[in-house]
């Protein structure tokens, strides 16, 4: 038999006061797998997006990452709530990339990327520091350890904060939009990381708009809307032969 | 009709690129222009009438005309006896007392600000309740009764005792030598009262920090207590430094609140107390109150500046990787926008 799937949801439900917004999802993620969410604004993706890394709590279902429950501790036929401590130990196995960068401006670019595996991880300094540098160069800034991110563009603020996720060693990468903030000349730059790392084999549930990207690095796309997953599958069916009305209607609008 | 179309669209094409030509041509000169920048005849105005005010009040202080038929400087403000007294020892140790007094209480305020406002973002209720209460408490009553409390501490509670509540005691110590220390019952009191302010303070600079910081510093696996320290104060501080400076400022002041409540102490020998108490002290031997007042009045406003020197390099420190919004630049974008608005 295969390994476990590194994430799996099952009939999972979230509601915002009375607004229901994910109606039972179902979702497996293989280790090394690049998985798209796609969907209108509102559909829910990011909100499941944040239920994996415990940023939302989930109200009904099953919610797995690597064989344990996210923010729970299940004991016979019962979930126990995890301590913050733990939470936070699990956190910093799952990377996450927003929309909006959240790279913490009062940093430099080089203390944004090793704060976190120093202070949480506890590793010495000298590792982190050669590790970070090794990275900026990977995503093209080896010159910008330096700076502080408001000196940088939207695109270079992007790719720093990917090193920062990078940093922790995480065993799967979330994001979140990461490239609708960004003006679209500096798009580009950003998905060439994140194809490199696709290529590398790291696991990664991607949330986005760019459905070229989608078609080209993916190896499995759902699309989601009003909460529910309305089609998915491999993105050469999925994308270009869609069999639902509303996701011919949503690639016409996005395409 | 149909023949005129394609004529008039030659036309525009061909007047467009005569007008880009135009530019080409213009902006290779712009370097040599000379730039002539608007000035204002309100601007040399307005600078004069305020130098002819400023010069007619220091000549007031100073006139030596013949309304006062007097010799020498005018008598009134009886400026020998400022410069007489501006380096007095009881004013230079006053200023001591003052300087002391106001660093102790600011930073117990500012400590207790802080643990304050980190209680009220606290997920436990006790400590939300108990801080919101504090705050509510120390900043509803006035500094001079709680002065008055905390200096007659030791007659409302003669002992204080150590055991089980309500039952009881295992040890138990006099309160007398607490009563007459001077400088420990000031910087309770002072710095108690300020911890209600500083808290209100730290918690509107929290709350202007991007709730994505605190996201991005979760989703790193960051602890609360890790993200208060490394992430979201160090970003509030930017927000909590100039009403600090304020509050720094108006501490200074209230020292003087100080003495009449507890009494004055000596130092070296010389019965002193702060500043205000030092001029209270000569001037109701003296009776010469305004020059001795002055005196006061001098050694607060050094005080005062040296303080705002010092909070200009704070707010630089915790302004690094944020863009300035110097008054200048503030200055610079709203004339912009004002020359734009007729366009």
């Amino acid at each position: 038999m295969s390994a476990p799937p590194l994430v799996e949801a099952r009939q999972v439900h979230k509601h915002f006061g009375r607004l229901e917004v994910l109606k039972g999802i179902n979702l497996t993620v293989a280790r090394g797998e690049v998985t798209c969410l796609l969907g209108p604004s509102g559909s829910g993706k990011s909100t499941f997006l944040r239920c994996i890394n415990h940023l939302e709590k989930i109200d009904g279902g099953e919610l797995l990452v690597d064989g344990q429950h996210v923010g729970y501790q299940r004991k016979g036929n019962k979930l126990y709530e995890l301590s913050d401590a733990r939470i936070s130990r699990h956190r910093a196995e799952i990377g996450m990339v927003f929309q909006r960068f959240n790279l913490f401006p009062h940093l430099t670019v080089l203390e944004n990327i090793t704060l976190a595996p120093t202070k949480v991880l506890n590793q010495g300094s000298s590792v982190v520091m050669a590790r970070a540098l090794a990275l900026l160069d990977r995503v093209g800034l080896a010159d910008k350890a330096g700076s502080y991110p408001s000196q940088l563009s939207g695109g270079q603020q992007q790719r720093v904060a990917i090193a920062r996720a990078l940093c922790m060693e995480p065993k799967l990468l979330l994001f979140d939009e990461p490239t609708s903030a960004l003006d679209p000349e500096l798009v580009g730059d950003v998905l060439d990381v994140m194809k490199s790392l696709a290529n590398d084999g790291m696991t990664m549930i991607v949330v986005t708009h760019e459905i070229g990207f989608a078609r080209e690095v993916a190896d499995t796309a759902y699309f989601m809307d009003h909460g529910v997953i309305v089609e998915s599958g491999k993105p050469q069916d999925v994308l270009v032969n869609p069999r639902t009305d509303r996701l011919r209607e949503f690639l016409g609008q996005v395409l | 009709m149909s023949s005129e179309v394609p004529e008039d669209a030659a036309s525009t094409a061909s007047s467009t690129t005569t007008a880009n030509s135009d530019e080409t041509s213009s902006s290779g000169e712009v370097s040599s222009l000379k730039v002539v920048p608007l000035r204002s005849p309100v601007r040399y105005v307005s600078w004069a009438i305020a130098a002819i005010v400023v010069a007619m009040f220091v000549h007031t202080l100073f006139s030596t005309t013949t309304r006062f038929g007097q010799n020498g400087t005018q008598p009134r403000f009886e400026w020998h006896l400022i410069f007489q007294y501006l380096f007095n020892k009881v004013f230079v140790f006053g200023a001591i007392i003052t300087i002391i007094l106001t660093a102790a209480a600011m930073i117990v305020g500012v400590a207790l600000g802080i643990g304050l406002a980190s209680m009220r973002l606290s997920k436990f209720g006790v400590f939300r309740v108990s801080a919101a209460l504090y705050v509510w408490f120390f900043r509803g009553t006035p500094v001079w009764t709680q002065l008055v409390f905390w200096g007659n501490l030791a007659y409302l509670y003669p002992t204080i005792s150590v055991g089980f509540p309500f039952m009881h005691s295992l040890e138990s110590w006099s309160m007398n030598s607490f009563e007459t220390n001077f400088f420990l019952v000031a910087i309770i009191a002072l710095g108690l009262n300020e911890g209600a302010y500083m808290a209100e303070i730290v918690r509107g600079g929290i709350l202007v920090v991007d709730h994505g910081q605190v996201e991005a510093a979760s989703s790193l696996g960051m602890g609360r207590a890790l993200a208060f320290r490394r992430i979201i104060l160090p970003q509030a501080m930017r927000s909590i430094i100039p009403p600090t400076g304020n509050e720094t400022i108006s501490m200074l002041k209230t020292t003087a609140l100080v003495a009449p409540v507890l009494g004055a102490v000596s130092i070296l020998g010389i019965k002193t107390g702060d500043l205000n108490e030092a001029a209270l002290n000569i001037y109701s031997s003296n009776y010469h109150t305004i020059p001795v007042l002055m005196v006061a009045a001098l050694w607060y406003l050094f005080l005062t500046s040296v303080l705002s020197v010092a909070q200009y390099f704070i707010e630089r420190h915790y302004g690094k990787g944020f863009v300035t919004t110097s008054h200048k630049r503030v200055r610079r974008s709203l004339r912009t926008t004002i020359q734009e608005v007729p366009r």
